[in-house]
């Protein structure tokens, strides 16, 4: 198996300016070491602001490290210019943020189009991407964001993040603002998709049910710290008492 | 005096002061777009300079348009008698609405849209060009459509600095107390002012991108 991503000591203070907070708070993130292998999907955990977002954006430089260093298949993240890089990883979020004056085929050939793929090769790979996610090219291409469902829209950003097939997806709570009935459904689709890529992921979400069921191996965060990293089984098992609070709830 | 025996006797001189109407707002509101619209881009890049700049245009909004013909007289290169002072006059009243819309057309993109376009490696220009002007366009057009109606108005004055236009019959007809004379003048600009409008709102309806 090759390493995907490889994240060393990383770490994100705030660039404040000092005065407003006092020491607590401004580091966002701090000392998160951790690989993931192609097919492997790491799970990361947390409460509400305790910098699973934050160290998914320092991978993909929307936030630049201030400590550590981040390779993407043995290449430092750092040494590549950022627009290049974010079009080898692919980038899915909670609102989705698909452009709504783009109809859904343009969405999801972007990224193709940025690199100079032939309108062709694009027009091919997007309809195999949608049909990938279960969505009808023939009646979705041609349509635009506001005429879907959240969960087509989802769809629709899952199909975006691969269209130029990155080794490495970054996940930010991808199905949180969804209806429960659909959640469970792309969690599903989701995760027969995962058999079928076998990319590098990383998966941010708050609720546990979910990353137990879609994790191959699960990190929790607490204070911007990575205070777990282990399999599922282990992560029900362990006895820090983070994990416990999270597996009492679930 | 019957206004239509007087555009009758009159035409050369009104199609001519008509004329220079048209030029005095055309040429004013595209240099307005010219500058208003990559100021308010730039502003949108950097935050801290919206403050000052759209107090500063603000400030200028608020000075009564004779006086600011008035004090653009004395001023070098730019001042004096005549279109070009008017022009500048116009300019800076014409400033304001644009470059406001344009920052707010494009600080209103959602986040997400932003974030979703960064994340997906597109630089700043691609961005820009892209989805934020595209998506700020219907805003951008309405402040195009506010400034162009105003400077219609505001150019009637500028016949008080021989700048020329339909502001001359106005004048003339306030200092003789002759109210077709206001009227020759106040018409035509008024029917200009009432186009731009229809005009412009038919281009937002357009080219703006809307969800329905």
């Amino acid at each position: 198996m090759t390493t995907s991503l490889e994240v060393q000591g990383l770490g994100y203070e705030l660039p404040g300016k000092g005065k407003r907070e006092t020491g607590k708070g401004r580091l966002l993130v701090q000392d998160v070491s951790f690989t993931v292998d192609a097919g492997e999907t790491l799970v990361l955990l947390g409460r509400s602001g305790s910098g699973k977002t934050t160290t998914l954006k320092l991978i993909n430089r929307l936030l630049e490290p201030t400590a550590g260093e981040v390779r993407i298949a043995g290449e430092r993240a750092r040494d590549v210019p950022p627009t290049r890089l974010r079009r080898r990883i692919g980038y899915v979020i909670q609102e989705v943020g698909l452009f709504p004056h783009f109809t859904v085929a343009r969405n999801v050939g972007l990224v193709p189009r940025l690199e100079g793929w032939e309108p062709a090769r694009v027009a091919a790979r997007v309809r195999e991407l949608l049909a990938v996610v279960g969505l009808d090219p023939d009646t979705h291409a041609p349509r635009h964001p506001h005429q879907l469902s959240g969960g087509q829209r989802q769809r629709v950003g899952v199909a975006r993040a691969l269209a130029a097939d990155p080794p490495l997806l970054l996940l930010d709570e991808p199905f949180g603002a969804l209806d429960p009935i659909t959640r469970v459904e792309l969690q599903r689709e989701f995760q027969a998709l995962q058999r079928r890529l076998g990319q590098a992921m990383v998966f941010v979400t708050h609720d546990v049910r979910e990353g137990l069921m879609l994790g191959t191996r699960m990190g929790l965060m607490q204070h911007g710290k990575l205070v777990f990293l282990g399999t599922p089984q282990e992560f029900r098992e362990s006895e820090h008492p983070e994990v416990q609070a999270f597996m009492a709830a679930a | 005096m019957n206004l239509w025996g007087f555009y009758v006797r009159n035409s050369a001189e009104v199609l001519g002061l008509v004329g220079q109407h048209l030029s005095l707002v055309a040429s004013s509101t595209a240099i307005a777009i010219v500058v208003g619209v990559p100021g308010g881009i730039v502003l949108t890049r950097r935050p801290a300079w919206r403050g000052p700049v759209l107090g500063l245009a603000n400030v200028f909004q608020t000075i009564p348009s004779l006086a600011l013909f008035g004090f653009l007289i004395p001023l070098p290169f730019i001042g004096g008698i005549g279109a070009t002072t008017a022009i500048v006059a116009l300019v800076v009243y014409a400033l304001l609405p644009i470059v406001r819309n344009t920052y707010t057309g494009i600080a209103g993109v959602d986040p997400a849209v932003r974030e979703a376009g960064r994340g997906m490696g597109m630089t700043d220009w691609q961005l820009l060009t892209q989805v934020e002007l595209p998506l700020a366009l219907g805003v951008i057009l309405a402040g195009v459509r506010v400034a162009t109606v105003v400077s219609v108005g505001t150019a009637t004055i500028a016949a008080a600095i021989g700048a020329g236009g339909l502001g001359v019959y106005i004048f003339r007809g306030v200092a003789v107390v002759d109210d077709t004379l206001i009227l020759a003048g106040a018409l035509p600009a008024a029917l200009m002012a009432l186009a731009a409008d229809a005009l412009f709102g038919l281009a937002e309806r357009r080219f703006a991108w809307r969800a329905e």
